[in-house]
């Protein structure tokens, strides 16, 4: 009943795009997560406007002091800003977990697209392959991979974006077994259309609604894991403002001067938070057989 | 051969792959374990060498990768690089606290999970519904390094109501509260649906007319028909908690498999990083064979329909 009220009440609501806006943003929790990432975003790339303080100037205020009027979120052992450096690690953090997501959505779709395309003894031994991958902790795989590539900020977007390739090279394959026994790949075959042609033109757009949806969700994931290589020290490296790194260097004076752990570890759960709820919401507009949720 | 049987014999490939993988892996990574192992001491090239030699460094790569698959056949796994130990010794040492973690974060997870998934799943799309989801969603959006660092300032430093460190159950507290909180996101959801489901499904409707009283039927027909979904993260997650939990672990500075493997991978001791991927390997398969044996005790059918 109410899918169909709201079928009828849409009918004039303009453009598919906009009904699909709409019904994306018109929820409680993807509206709040579109404000929080947005706001976190606009600050991270406006910090060299509106930070108070350069993020490594060193001795900005006095060392360890806690939060005031002049230094927000207070000072860390070097006397920086932590507002100032929190605002800057938007920077690292969200483009370092967008990195990931984009590196792993290409190199799933290419194995997903050619172990699904291809079928037969080479997509069963792949996928033989992807399962054991999958049973390992993303983490520990991005940690081996680290440790192979060097600790560094590059070299841990390629470690959580191999880890993460598993799942999307999964996903996109089952969504090729289906696309593939479609009427229209037969007709593009019957035309002549080459392997790579009916890859790229007809299975490709076929999975990449599935693939927004698996990209937005993988992301929250994706900046926490790479903030979580960084926490470890494989990361990005101090003096850097990446979340991760400052929570690392908070954490030795966690008892006298907590205000250098709490907010960097803040941010980086709001953006995952907001992250997270844009994404659960996407796949429920995106998902007809959730249509009946609000 | 049981079905068990079979599912546990299928483990051997699946540790052939891994530990083949593993094997290249570790081949490439740089660094000469000797040198790891010496840590900057100085040595002379002659002591290197005889070290490589006790290794077993200076064979082929494929000699050493045949001789650690006959060897493993044989229950031995191999000395540490480092500590010079069986590396089974120090596997089972670790175990213990890595089983108490498992479990500990298991234990919160499923509560905690158990109780927002039926609340949201009972009403949904009212406010409870929501309420409980919002929560479900911050406990998967929290970064565990974070939320145990401020879990130990809160009720560590703060407020004093736990020790942060040590080996009693007290201590035990915090890292599980650690674990819990990201597992119970994941349980709360999956519970919601399937409760959502279980609670359009004829016998629900029958339990109800019979007049049966609201928290009976969700108890003892909706959940237990719900279980099944949650049963299968249940089991993925205590075979990845199992393997050590890396994070909380470094947080709280316990001892633990995942710690272990990390150590060990970064200083390259081979046999320990070996070992540990096989014992993970095989312990994943067979607790995802245990799950699907617990299937049949939650739902009758499905052994009925093994049977036929």
């Amino acid at each position: 009943m109410t899918a169909s009220v709201a079928i009828i009440g849409s009918r004039h609501d303009g453009s598919g795009a906009a009904r699909f806006l709409r019904r994306l943003f018109l929820h409680p929790g993807a509206m709040v997560g579109t404000i929080v990432f947005s706001a976190l975003v606009l600050a991270a790339v406006l910090a060299p406007l509106i930070a108070p303080f350069d993020w490594n100037e060193t001795d900005a205020g006095p060392r360890l002091a806690g939060p005031s009027i002049e230094h927000f979120f207070g000072t860390d052992l070097h006397g920086r800003d932590i507002f100032s450096r929190v605002i800057a690690g938007g920077r690292y953090s969200i483009s370092l977990g967008m990195a990931t997501v984009l590196l792993s959505l290409f190199m799933g779709s290419l194995i997903g697209l050619f172990l699904g395309y291809t079928g037969g003894k080479v997509d069963i031994w792949g996928c033989r392959c992807l399962d054991v991958l999958l049973g390992f902790p993303a983490i520990v795989l991005a940690i081996m991979i680290v440790s192979v590539l060097g600790v560094g900020l590059v070299n841990v977007v390629v470690a959580v974006a191999i880890a993460g390739v598993p799942r999307f090279a999964r996903v996109v394959r089952g969504a090729v077994l289906v696309a593939r026994e479609q009427l229209y790949i037969e007709a593009a075959r019957a035309l002549g259309a080459s392997d790579y042609r009916i890859m790229r033109r007809h299975l490709l757009p076929n999975v990449t609604p599935t693939l927004v949806v698996l990209g937005t969700l993988d992301l929250g994931n994706a900046i926490l894991s790479t903030a979580t290589l960084s926490f470890l020290g494989l990361g990005a490296q101090p003096p850097t403002p990446e979340w991760g790194t400052m929570l690392s260097g908070g954490r030795e004076f966690m008892r006298y001067a907590p205000w250098t752990m709490i907010f960097p570890g803040l941010a980086l759960f709001l953006i995952v938070m907001s992250v997270n709820l844009v994404g659960d919401r996407l796949s429920q507009v995106l998902d007809p057989k959730a249509k009946d949720r609000r | 051969m049981g079905y068990f049987g079979r599912r546990i014999l299928g483990v051997i490939p699946v540790i052939m792959v891994t530990w083949s993988l593993v094997f290249v892996v570790l081949q490439i990574i740089p660094g000469d374990p000797v040198n790891l192992m010496l840590a900057g001491v100085p040595a002379s090239e002659e002591v290197r060498e005889r070290e490589r030699e006790r290794l077993g460094l200076n064979k082929p790569v494929i000699e050493r990768y045949g001789s650690f698959l006959v060897r493993a056949a044989q229950g031995d796994l191999g000395d540490s690089f480092r500590s010079r130990r069986p590396v089974t010794d120090m596997i089972a040492e670790q175990m213990w606290p890595t089983i108490q973690l498992a479990v500990g974060g298991l234990a919160v997870g499923l509560v905690f999970g158990v109780i927002l998934g039926v609340f949201a799943g009972i009403r949904p799309n009212s406010w409870v519904d929501s309420c409980c989801m919002a929560l479900a969603m911050v406990g998967v959006s929290l970064p565990s390094f974070w939320i145990g660092m401020m879990l130990i300032y809160v009720f560590g430093t703060v407020l004093m109501w736990v020790p942060i460190t040590g080996r009693g159950l007290d201590a035990l507290i915090l890292p599980s509260i650690t674990v819990g909180l990201f597992i119970a996101g994941g349980f709360a959801r999956l519970i919601r649906s399937s409760i959502i489901e279980a609670m359009n499904q004829d016998y629900v409707r029958t339990a109800r007319a019979k007049g049966l009283p609201r928290w009976k039927v969700v108890l003892k027909h909706a959940l237990r028909n719900a279980l099944i979904p949650p049963v299968t993260l249940l089991g993925i997650q205590f075979a990845l908690l199992i393997g050590g939990a890396v994070v909380t672990e470094n947080v709280f500075a316990r001892p633990g498999l995942g710690t272990m493997l990390v150590d060990a991978v970064l200083t390259k001791d081979m046999p320990l990083v070996q070992a540990l991927i096989v014992y993970k390997t095989a312990a994943y398969v067979i607790i995802n064979a245990v799950i699907d044996l617990i299937y049949g005790v939650i739902d009758p059918r499905v052994r009925l329909e093994q049977a036929t």
